[in-house]
């Protein structure tokens, strides 16, 4: 399941309609995403989300469909907000069902990274010095590569 | 061609979007941003760096040598800071 949208978001409630009525899950792996109130050596007073809509939803849920691939999976949940947020506000939340750890922990984690680094959204920040687009990481882009699948075929 | 510009490209080429002509020979991504690149300082500063540009055709990534075509929504803008 995917949402895309500008209004907070419940994380419990979010977690029992997931998991209601399904009683193969065994565990649910949750990450939520939290605006930070500094930016390296800069406070950060707000900060405002863009995006692309019409790819926003087509990624994510091509990265949610990859996952249910990799993992035996019950249920699957992508929250992402957009616009201005404030810090403490919750950006983002990440759940993965299934009837073992192992699988939620890793397609968790999974989800998280791959929608870093895919998922069309940027961030401006509100600092003391004025409005600036954040910067991609490489930190990201490592994390991203450790799920991609080594094809034995391929050329170097 | 429907150009779309986002985050900070958005902000030094100064639009959120505009359609585009590109002349014959203008056929893959990498061509299409050397053309846009063409067309005023704004332009040649925002596409100056290439490493720091990423390309969607009709909302799926894009590499250099990609076919762009009539009627495509091309989108322009820095990787992802989202999450």
């Amino acid at each position: 399941m995917i949402h895309v949208q500008q209004e907070d978001f419940d994380v419990s409630q979010e977690l029992a309609k997931l998991t209601a009525d399904n009683h193969a899950i065994g565990g649910v792996a949750v990450f939520v995403g939290l605006v930070r109130d500094m930016a390296g050596e800069s406070a950060i007073s707000a900060m405002t989300l863009e995006h692309y809509p019409a790819m926003t939803e087509k990624m994510l849920a091509e990265i949610e469909q990859e996952a249910r691939t990799r993992w035996p999976l019950e249920a699957s949940l992508v929250i992402h907000r957009y616009g201005r947020l404030e810090p403490g506000d919750r950006i983002v939340m990440v759940a993965a069902a299934s009837a073992h750890r192992q699988a939620a922990f890793e397609a968790s984690a999974f989800l998280m990274d791959w929608l870093k680094t895919k998922a069309p959204f940027w961030k401006l920040e509100e600092t003391s010095e004025g409005a600036q687009w954040v910067d991609a990481r490489d930190s990201d882009d490592k994390a991203a590569a450790r799920w991609v699948k080594r094809d034995p075929d391929a050329a170097e | 061609m429907k150009l779309l510009y986002f985050a900070w490209l958005k902000t030094r080429t100064g639009m959120a979007e505009e359609e585009v002509t590109p002349p014959e020979g203008v056929a893959t991504v990498g061509e299409l941003l050397s053309w846009l690149e063409g067309r005023g300082p704004n332009f040649a500063a925002a596409f100056s760096d290439r490493r720091a540009i990423r390309v969607a055709v009709n909302q799926a990534y894009a590499q250099p040598g990609d076919p762009v075509r009539a009627g495509d929504e091309v989108a322009i803008f820095p990787p992802v800071t989202g999450g």
